[in-house]
């Protein structure tokens, strides 16, 4: 057996080729089979008529995609684009200082790190449920105003864009959060102590070394919640009730309540064009060489 | 780097961790009130964990949801260390299509991988239920298992591999002898990434399951949605405690090196 | 006598670049054989074909001891390696990474154990001492040994070595290199060994093979390769060299004459190959040449005038670099008699005649 062993791998051996596509055939068919037919069929969907139940039948129509122009189905795109920037910038804000802190700090790094990541990873539906917990009419903030004597009345925070966008913060922070750590920790201190010494201050450092090297990670992390925001559910869907309509939410909505398949599909080709547009344009940004000095 | 941190610095970034740790924390906290509806402490109670158990629904979906975690992640671990050996050792062509079928997956929105595999199943005529959820599980998880083994890989000195063989170690006795003991940890984090996140889906899971079957995070959506149920802080605090320490061991094998 | 290793035409192409092209050489049994160039010159690879982590182009062949490995696994080969990152195991101790190869081969624990104690004993490494401890919690020097030890202990009749000594400080590194050529003689191993550094190449190897880009430009004794290079290339590689160029015209007592092109003649030895009216290119090394007064130049040698440039420094030696002409410089190195006591008579600007012996010159082959 061992010998018999012996001979096929030496045979197997000198084939590094075949031997890499053995490993890669299960994960590769796999993904091939259930990531990437699915898309495609899905694709497929989305140009075909609907059918008597809400699905398909055969032939060929754009009138899915016709129906974007609808103002209806255009302000749901448009809202979607703008939650997902408003979100971007808003973990922009928050996630760069504590990426700071972090890339600074010796000592607590990696506690501070595992407090960051944790969320990442517990469960999306917990989190969006603990902000209902806190937002609602008869949840803590509102409980605790009043029993304050700040207000009279509970004032209504969820269900409204300002809930939308706190929850999808929420969830998305870490993202913004890791990619910016990770390019300030490469950051050599010397640099800024360079910088100290032909004579910039603080400001000065940040906007001229700082910043600029960091760009990478930036980029990164603005790319890294952008995309997973245009395909944004859950917090619109338990946090903004039915007027906050994103793209995510229509979808779901064609495949339950609307049975819409196509429409459904055509949909989702959209937010998936959207999200491969925004890969190609991160690698993009990957190549690019460094700016040349102004003037 | 210079310098005291500036005071609104500091501030802010306590706010930030504030923001993303309180809500859970009064989650948990207002699991053990005795309040049925209102927000106000009316004392310590454990009834509400009590409830837990006499739900079938529950422990329905709870059941249902380690099974799947369980199957898909010892899938999803093998084919995607498999992967990442090949990625990291390997010599072909095609290299640069392979990644990107790798990676698109962890960018795509959970919304258009979910219709997309209904789409998929209804196609094929396949009945949704237990072995839907593990399929779809097992596709979105092996991209994170192979990520996470490749940063492993990356940091280990491939001519160890090459001086086993110049030992006479052929390249089964290798694998088993040198490179999995030092992968292990990166095998171990990446499994224990694939469960939480297979035990915490809910976007995909609701459009592969079907109508008979549910896994917990399912079960408990239905719950948010109807918003009056007392045991959602319970069971949402339980689910915490479990994620936190699944997530807490794989950082831990994550870190581990060969000091004595 | 069978020859240890062979190569046969061997060849090795990675996409479009040929990293070895259509080598062939014999190493005999017992040798310390080097392999020297410059990084991308070809030698790591064709360590690499010899030990089987690589397979050879089609139509070449490898031999170890007469017997045809070309199409066999590293496994099959009777073959040990130490690695210039040493590649020790990290999560096996000391001894387990030593019995390692003897475990592969089926020995008996109580077979294993005096052996490895041997071979840390063979590398200056207290058993005792150093048996359990974990890679991490050895220095740069005893990782080194270790490395050894575990190639060593499996006996074998060659020992491929890749830059071992290439992370090592210098003066740990003179003594390596002693410590090898020991042990070479000792245990009677082939060593076939890869490095860029001549000065080591020189010290430690009965042949060198100096390679350049894909090819063998010369293999000899290290005294050959010295001496007589027989290209510009190793002629600069191996030691400093001079250059002189010329026309060949007339040959007498076993000696040319050569021409340049500012009417100054010189001689050089007569070797095959050359015949009248060829344009030559002449290697002699610093050392080789010294400095005279410009009216007190020995008859039966060559000699060049021009002025001092710089006067160096060097502890051992004194550089001296002389223009001779627009562009072209010489340089002569002198011995350091000690300049507080018996300083050099030559200064930045002094008019010198640069003079050496015909016999030191080397014709070199490409011109």
């Amino acid at each position: 057996m061992t010998d018999r062993r012996r001979r096929l791998l030496a045979w197997l051996g000198r084939r590094p080729a075949l031997q890499a596509w053995a490993l890669i055939a299960p994960a590769g068919l796999w993904l091939l089979l259930f990531f990437l037919v699915p898309i495609l069929l899905m694709t497929g969907y989305s140009v075909m008529p609907r059918g008597t139940y809400g699905g398909v039948e055969s032939g060929f129509t754009l009138e899915h995609y016709a129906r974007f122009f609808d103002p209806l189905y255009l302000a749901i795109l448009g809202r979607t684009v703008v939650v997902a920037l408003l979100c971007t910038v808003l973990c922009l804000l928050l996630g760069y200082p504590v990426a700071w802190v972090i890339a600074r700090s010796r000592r607590w790094r990696n506690l501070l790190m595992f407090l960051v990541v944790l969320p990442f990873w517990t469960s999306f539906l917990v989190r969006t449920f603990a902000m209902i917990f806190l937002l609602r009419d008869t949840g803590l903030i509102n409980t605790m105003l009043l029993s304050l004597g700040l207000i009279e009345a509970p004032l209504t925070l969820l269900y409204t864009p300002f809930a939308v966008l706190a929850g999808m913060v929420y969830s998305f922070l870490p993202f913004m959060i890791l990619p910016i750590y990770a390019s300030l920790e490469k950051l050599d201190p010397s640099l800024l102590e360079a910088a100290s010494v032909l004579g910039a201050r603080p400001a000065a450092r940040f906007r001229r070394v700082v910043l600029p090297l960091s760009m990478p990670g930036v980029v990164a992390g603005c790319l890294l919640v952008f995309i997973p925001a245009l395909g944004s559910f859950l917090p619109s869907d338990l946090l903004g009730g039915a007027k906050q309509m994103l793209i995510g939410n229509l979808i779901q909505n064609q495949f339950a309540a609307a049975r819409h398949w196509p429409f459904g599909s055509a949909a989702s080709t959209v937010v998936m064009a959207g999200v491969l547009a925004g890969v190609l344009l991160y690698l993009r940004t990957r190549d690019r060489p460094a700016p040349a000095m102004p003037g | 780097m210079t310098g005291r941190l500036p005071r609104w610095l500091g501030a802010i970034v306590a706010l930030v961790y504030l923001f993303l740790h309180l809500p859970l924390l009064v989650l948990m906290v207002f699991s053990f009130n005795a309040s049925r509806f209102s927000v106000e402490w009316t004392g310590f109670t454990l009834e509400w964990y009590r409830q837990l158990l006499e739900r079938p629904d529950i422990l329905a979906g709870l059941r249902v949801s380690l099974v799947v975690g369980a199957i898909s992640t010892v899938v999803a671990t093998a084919l995607g260390t498999l992967l990442a050996l090949a990625l990291a050792r390997g010599r072909f062509r095609g290299r640069g299509a392979l990644e990107s079928l790798l990676y698109v997956p962890l960018v795509t929105p959970e919304i258009v991988a979910g219709i997309s595999l209904l789409v998929l199943f209804a196609g094929l005529k396949i009945a949704l239920g237990l072995t839907t959820i593990v399929i779809a599980h097992v596709a979105f998880s092996v991209s994170f298992v192979t990520v996470v083994v490749l940063a492993r890989l990356a940091g280990m000195d491939r001519s160890q591999e090459e001086a086993a063989l110049i030992l006479g170690a052929d390249e089964w006795t290798t694998f088993f002898r040198v490179t999995l003991p030092q992968l292990l940890p990166g095998v171990v984090s990446g499994a224990l990434l694939a469960f939480t996140l297979s035990f915490d889906d809910y976007v995909i899971t609701s459009f592969v399951a079907g109508s008979g079957t549910s896994t917990l995070p399912v079960v408990v959506y239905g719950m948010v949605r109807r918003n009056i149920d007392p045991t959602i802080n319970a069971i949402s605090t339980l689910v915490l405690v479990f994620t936190t320490l699944l997530i807490w061991l794989a950082d831990r094998a994550g870190r581990e090196r060969f000091a004595q | 006598m069978t020859p240890a290793v062979e190569f046969r035409r061997v060849s090795k192409t990675f996409g479009v670049t040929r990293a070895v092209n259509d080598l062939s050489l014999t190493i005999a049994r017992g040798e310390f054989f080097s392999l020297l160039g410059p990084s991308g010159c070809g030698k790591t690879t064709t360590l690499r074909l010899l030990a089987g982590f690589e397979a050879p182009d089609p139509g070449g062949a490898i031999l170890i001891d007469g017997a045809d490995v070309t199409m066999m696994r590293p496994y099959q080969r009777n073959l040990s390696m130490v690695f210039q990152s040493y590649a020790l195991f990290p999560h096996l101790s000391v001894e387990r990474n030593v019995a390692f190869g003897l475990e592969q081969r089926k020995l008996p624990r109580a077979g294993i154990i005096p052996r490895v104690r041997q071979a840390l004993e063979l590398v200056r490494l207290d058993p005792d001492t150093f048996s359990r401890r974990m890679p991490s919690q050895l220095s740069g020097g005893q990782r080194q040994r270790v490395a050894l030890a575990r190639a060593l202990v499996l006996e074998p009749a060659i020992l491929l070595l890749d830059e071992p000594l290439g992370a090592t400080d210098l003066k740990l590194r003179k003594e390596m290199q002693l410590e090898l050529k020991a042990l070479n003689r000792r245990l009677g191993i082939t060593f076939v060994y890869v490095t860029h550094d001549q000065e080591e190449a020189l010290t430690m190897s009965d042949r060198i093979a100096v390679m350049d880009d894909a090819r063998v430009a010369q293999l000899g004794t290290p005294a050959e390769i010295y001496e007589n290079p027989r290209t510009a290339f190793v002629a600069g590689f191996i030691g400093a060299s001079n250059f002189v160029e010329g026309r060949t015209g007339g040959r007498a007592d076993g000696r040319w004459t050569v021409r340049r092109p500012d009417g100054l003649l010189f001689r050089v030895p007569d070797q095959p190959g050359l015949h009248d009216g060829m344009t030559v290119r002449v290697a002699v090394r610093p050392e080789w040449m010294d400095l005279f007064r410009p009216d007190q130049v020995p008859p039966e040698g060559n000699a060049i005038s021009g002025s001092v440039r710089e006067v160096i420094y060097l502890g051992e030696t004194m550089h001296v670099i002389v223009d001779i002409a627009e562009g072209e410089s010489l340089t002569v190195a002198l011995r350091n008699e000690g300049q507080l006591i018996k300083p050099l008579p030559w200064q930045a600007g002094d008019r010198v005649a640069v003079g050496w012996l015909p016999e030191d010159c080397q014709v070199l082959e490409d011109h």
